[in-house]
């Protein structure tokens, strides 16, 4: 269910994670496409500013080669314009000529400089056809075409009469034979401005070039002269030749980063069919970018332009490159980074879900180990009980020896086998919870009794002796979970006895709070036994119950002494305060197990309480078990509301103690119970007087304790000596008024010691001197005894039995009830033979009907009634008695079990005293006059049978009408005296 | 077994009540018992006892009848059960046995399964005890008879 639970929740939780597996490749996929467009954003903003820088580079220079061109381009035409005023001012209008060719190529030589764009110029002069010879005689030469021919008869002709040294091949060509030259100088005598031609290739040089032609008049012209007065004006043609090609490269080859760029100028007068002037038609260059600049070279007909371009393409930006290259590097790393890490938080969570429901199934299957556990033990606890009872059945039978010791050896391992069965049964069910503490009372010395005599064969036969202390302070029932406790207990002591090869195992019990008291005084006994505990190591004595060392030295003579001085001095001191303490209803005991045995190593020490771990393996190996137990202890003890600890001393022992709290009984409940719970202890005994000889005080303390519980007066003596010296001063003095021990209890190892001799020949002394007292017996006490010392022991006059350890107060009761039996039976059988005989004399020859449904107990009423010489008749229900006992009566009492089913004995009852009220009516009815002698006439004495004291309470048995009861099983007192009461009764009503 | 064995065996027949009185497994009811069996009826005790016997194995069959029972809740007819389980105990001194049948009896009471199942248990194993016991008992007594019951033909 839980597992179920959980894989929903980690479902839904699951489908709330945005991170898993399958979004996570393609979230990184979108970060890098994301990266990446961050990247372009980044590039391409780098790049236009870098693009911008690069075009305004260009524009500057393309500004700046324009500019300069321009103005040399216009300085050279002012200087034409300058040398056309020139001419015209000495060549025409002086007359003679001022200049002459020499003059012209003189000066012009010298004024080149200021023309740094034109290659030369020269002057031509108008001439029309009709002063054509005139003006070919007057210069001696023919006025030439273009091609250097003859030139053919024109309306007029220019031929150049001037011209400077660098053009002087074009002297006496006529400029209007040229198709450009004759349209420039058409226009320029027009306008009467420097006009331009189209680029076209140059005389002489072959370069591309234009020429410049400046119109030069005769005569002064009027302001705003029409161009019919400029064409009859002119008198000749100034020309200068740009040689562009040459001399543009000479003016741009001055500036700064020329090879860098590719500069073109065109004549774009005609828009369609741009015409070079300067530059490749074809260079290539960057295309992507160029800058036009308009050239203005002083002729408004002509356009020109300046087509600047880098020759190579804008150097790619290696910072722009870089900067993204990092910043994607960077996003990548982040990207890969941010991926692994989710990759990883999803592994984990992943591994975390898969852990829980491994925790789950875990803890289930923990849960179910354990139920299964406790089942599975529940199961084979079953056929294990049957296999031991046939086996001890099967030991019943006849067997021979061999048989007989293979039955033994299966019992004694199925007994092995159920006990581990039983505690990993009770282990299971501690882990599962389900160990649940019973509250029902009990007694506890009983319960110590029994456990301690479980173990006695045991430690008997090794030789360790078993004792048991229970301070008189601890209340004698208690509520509880007794089996529990025992097993507690048992655990403990059976450790105790499996590890113990020498000394003793002590078993003491007080109250929490005292114990406590006296062992938090414990320091100072300390101090002050320092001393002495240094001369005790010398004599190799302790004075702890056997002799041997023990772990714990708390429980040694002097702190046993101090506890119980103490509980006397409290109890008598304090009344009031332990009566305040029995209001709180809860009575914490403290449980001590000391041993003497082979302790526990101290590297072992804090594991002891964990399940399945003994000392260590060899232990295990030595003295078996699972080990399973002291943690089952703890636990009960925890259950118990106490708490369990333990001081040990390898080689020296162990001392195991443990608190648990009970429940007071009720006070009024303890009476009933106290009848039958505890163990009835003869009484007989009270008043008697023992004398223990014990040299070791905490083992005579032990002895008087079981002693006193049956009622004996004690006195401890620590050796022979004392005793005779004791006894032989009354022996010989004889005070009528001290009164003679009854018995003497002898410690064996006080006897064994060597100073018995004097008691015995004492002893003997007494006899013959014919005392008439009764002597004390002599009671020899024993953890083991052989053969021999028994017989010696019986020749210096111990009494025939010996009371083993360990003690337990039935037991001592059964051996002194032997020893005095020769002197005890005599009163005692008198009062029972006055009983009996008076019982006999009472039931001699009455009939007597036994209702019981338990044959057992029917057969046993019946035999008890039967001795005292009863008529017996026998019923097994309430019904079947009722038909037995109807009117007349045959019989003269009827013993009536209360709980019956069907019918129980009340009801029985009831019906009898119904009839039998009716019958008496009816005669009273029908005589009236003997009415009052005889109204008790049909009155059948019916006495109540119950094992159950409580639940019958007398009341209950007269509000049915019964006479009586007496309590099962009959007990020769109790039917007397209920007997007696009713057959006197009646014998004086009869009499 | 010729007889000489006869005391012998009263010795051990001793040594085995008192081991049973000591244990606690019986008390002075099964003394008063056996004063109860006299020459008009010798085999009393053992009469008494194998019916006790026969009475507690139907009885601890039908308790475990009951507990072993799924739906079990009769905790009632349990408890008449364990009244008659007790009053038998007793009746022949079976101490321990009647002891377990009183806390058997109070965890009944209770409800308390696991209690009873536990007593049960208890109970089953002291009353296999109790039976060996008496059994063996019986068994030296009936070894005593016969060794008692030899006369040597030279005695007489």
């Amino acid at each position: 269910m839980v597992a179920v639970r959980l894989n929903e929740q980690s479902g839904t939780k699951r489908k709330n994670t945005f991170i898993n597996r399958f979004w996570l490749p393609k979230l990184i996929v979108l970060w890098i496409l994301f990266v990446v467009f961050v990247n372009g954003i980044i590039y391409t903003r780098m790049d236009a500013g870098n693009k911008e820088r690069w075009k305004d580079v260009l524009v500057s220079m393309c500004d700046q080669r324009a500019r300069m061109l321009q103005d040399q381009f216009s300085v050279s035409v002012n200087h034409v314009h300058a040398l056309a005023i020139l001419v015209s001012t000495f060549h025409h209008y002086k007359n003679p000529s001022a200049i002459d060719q020499e003059t012209f190529a003189e000066y012009t030589k010298k004024t080149a400089f200021e023309r740094p764009l034109l290659s030369g110029v020269a002057y031509a002069q108008r001439v029309v056809n009709s002063e054509r010879q005139e003006f070919e005689r007057q210069h001696e030469w023919t006025i030439r075409t273009m091609e250097r021919q003859t030139s053919p008869t024109r309306d007029e002709y220019a031929p150049v009469i001037f011209s400077q040294e660098t053009v002087s091949y074009i002297e006496s060509l006529d400029m209007m034979s040229g198709e450009e030259d004759r349209e420039n100088i058409l226009r320029a005598r027009t306008t009467g401005k420097a006009v331009l031609t189209s680029p076209f290739r140059l005389l002489g040089s072959q370069h591309l070039g234009v020429v410049l032609t400046f119109p030069v008049y005769k005569s002064k012209l009027s302001e705003n002269p029409t161009e019919e007065e400029r064409i009859q004006a002119t008198a000749g043609y100034l020309g200068g030749a740009f040689d562009v090609e040459s001399l543009v490269e000479n003016l741009l080859g001055q500036l700064a980063g020329n090879h860098e760029i590719v500069v073109n100028v065109y004549d774009i007068t005609n828009s369609s069919d741009p015409l070079v002037m300067y530059g490749h038609q074809y260079q290539d260059g960057d295309m992507s970018l160029k800058r036009v600049n308009m050239l203005d070279f002083g002729d408004p007909f002509r356009k020109h332009q300046m087509i600047c371009r880098y020759l190579q393409k804008a150097p790619t930006s290696w910072t722009a490159i870089t900067t993204v290259v990092l910043f994607f590097v960077i996003g990548f790393l982040v990207g890969y980074m941010m991926y692994t890490t989710l990759i990883h938080i999803v592994e984990v969570e992943e591994d975390r879900d898969k852990m829980e429901q491994l925790k789950v199934q875990a803890e289930a299957a923990d849960v179910a180990k354990s139920q299964f556990l406790a089942i599975v033990s529940h199961e084979i606890r079953t056929p294990m009980n049957g296999i031991l009872g046939m086996l001890a059945l099967l030991l019943d039978t006849e067997l021979s020896s061999t048989q007989k010791d293979y039955a033994q050896t299966a019992q004694a391992c199925g007994k092995a086998l159920i006990t581990i069965i039983n505690e990993v049964l009770d282990r299971a069910k501690i882990e599962a919870r389900k160990l649940e503490l019973e509250t029902v009372p009990f007694n506890l010395r009983s319960i110590l009794d029994d456990v301690l005599s479980l173990f006695s064969e045991k430690s008997r036969h090794r030789g360790v002796e078993l004792a048991l202390f229970v301070s008189d302070k601890v209340p004698e029932i208690v509520m509880g979970d007794p089996g529990r406790f025992r097993q507690v207990i048992t655990n403990l002591v059976g450790n105790s006895v499996k590890f113990t090869e020498r000394g003793h195992i002590f078993v003491q019990v007080h109250l929490a709070e005292l114990a406590k008291a006296v062992m938090d005084a414990k320091p100072e006994t300390c101090l002050n036994g320092a001393s002495e505990g240094i001369v005790r190591s010398g004599g190799c004595q302790f004075k702890t119950l056997s002799g041997s060392e023990a772990a714990d030295d708390r429980n040694s003579w002097d702190t046993f002494k101090r506890l119980i001085a103490e509980e006397e001095f409290r109890y008598n001191t304090s009344n009031r305060v332990m009566n305040t303490d029995e209001a709180s209803q809860d009575v914490t005991l403290m449980v001590c197990v000391e041993d003497t045995g082979i302790g526990i190593p101290l590297h072992a020490q804090e594991g002891v309480f964990t399940p399945f771990m003994q000392a260590d393996s060899s232990t295990s190996r030595t003295y078996g078990g699972t080990g399973i137990g002291l943690s089952i202890s703890k636990c009960l003890v925890e259950l118990m509301g106490g708490q369990i600890n333990f001081i040990s001393r390898p080689q020296v022992g162990s001392t195991f103690s443990f608190t648990a709290v009970f429940r007071k009984c009720e006070k009024d409940a303890v009476g009933d119970l106290k009848k039958s719970l505890s163990d009835v202890l003869p009484t007989s005994f009270k008043g008697f007087k023992a004398i223990l000889v014990d040299g070791k005080p905490v083992r005579a303390a032990v002895t008087t304790y079981h002693l006193k519980r049956l009622g004996l007066l004690v006195e401890a003596v620590s050796s022979m000596r004392m005793v005779v010296a004791v006894n032989g001063k009354n022996g010989s003095i004889r005070i009528k008024n001290v009164r003679q021990p009854d018995m003497i209890l002898v410690e064996k190892d006080s006897w064994i010691s060597g100073e018995d001799g004097g008691l015995s020949i004492r002893l003997l002394d007494w006899k013959q001197n014919g005392q008439t007292l009764k002597l004390p017996k002599l009671i020899l006490l024993a953890t083991n005894i052989t053969g021999a010392e028994f017989d010696k022991a019986k020749a210096a006059g111990f009494a025939e039995t010996v009371i083993m350890k360990p003690l337990r107060a039935s037991m001592v009761a059964a051996c002194l009830q032997q020893v005095l039996g020769v002197g005890r039976k005599p009163q005692q059988g008198k009062d029972v033979l006055n009983g009996s005989a008076f019982l006999r004399s009472l039931l001699c020859g009455k009939k007597i009907l036994v209702v019981d449904d338990n044959l057992v107990n029917r057969r046993v009423a019946a035999g008890a009634l039967k001795k005292f010489g009863a008529d017996v008749e026998c019923a097994d229900s309430g019904k079947a008695a009722l038909s037995l006992l109807q009117l007349p009566h045959n019989f003269d009492a009827c013993f009536m079990d209360i709980q019956m089913p069907e019918m129980d004995g009340f009801e029985a009852t009831r019906h009898i005293r119904m009839m039998e009220s009716t019958a008496n009516e009816q005669m009273n009815g029908g005589c009236t006059i003997e009415g009052t002698a005889r109204k008790a006439k049909w009155h059948v004495p019916v006495l109540a049978m119950t094992a159950d004291v409580i639940h019958a309470t007398y009341d209950e048995c007269l509000k049915c009408g019964m006479d009586g009861y007496v309590s099962k099983p009959f007990e020769e007192e109790n039917l007397y005296q209920a007997v007696s009461k009713f057959f006197e009764s009646k014998t004086i009503s009869d009499s | 077994m010729l007889g000489l064995g006869a005391e012998r065996l009263r010795a051990d027949m001793n040594r085995l009540l008192a081991l049973l009185f000591h244990q606690g497994v019986l008390d002075e009811q099964f003394l008063q018992l056996q004063q109860l069996q006299d020459a008009t009826s010798p085999n009393f005790v053992s009469e008494v006892v194998n019916i006790y016997f026969n009475e507690s194995e139907k009885l601890l069959r039908n308790l475990r009848g009951l507990l072993l029972d799924r739906e079990f809740s009769d905790y009632k007819k349990m408890g008449i059960h364990l009244n008659q389980f007790m009053g038998s105990s007793s009746s022949i001194g079976a101490k321990r046995v009647r002891n377990v049948c009183v806390a058997f009896r109070a965890a009944s009471e209770q409800n308390n399964r696991p209690g009873c199942l536990r007593g049960l248990e208890l109970l089953e194993h002291e009353y296999c005890y109790l039976k060996n016991k008496l059994h063996e008992l019986f068994h030296l007594e009936q070894q005593r008879l016969l060794a008692a019951g030899v006369r040597y033909p030279m005695q007489n």
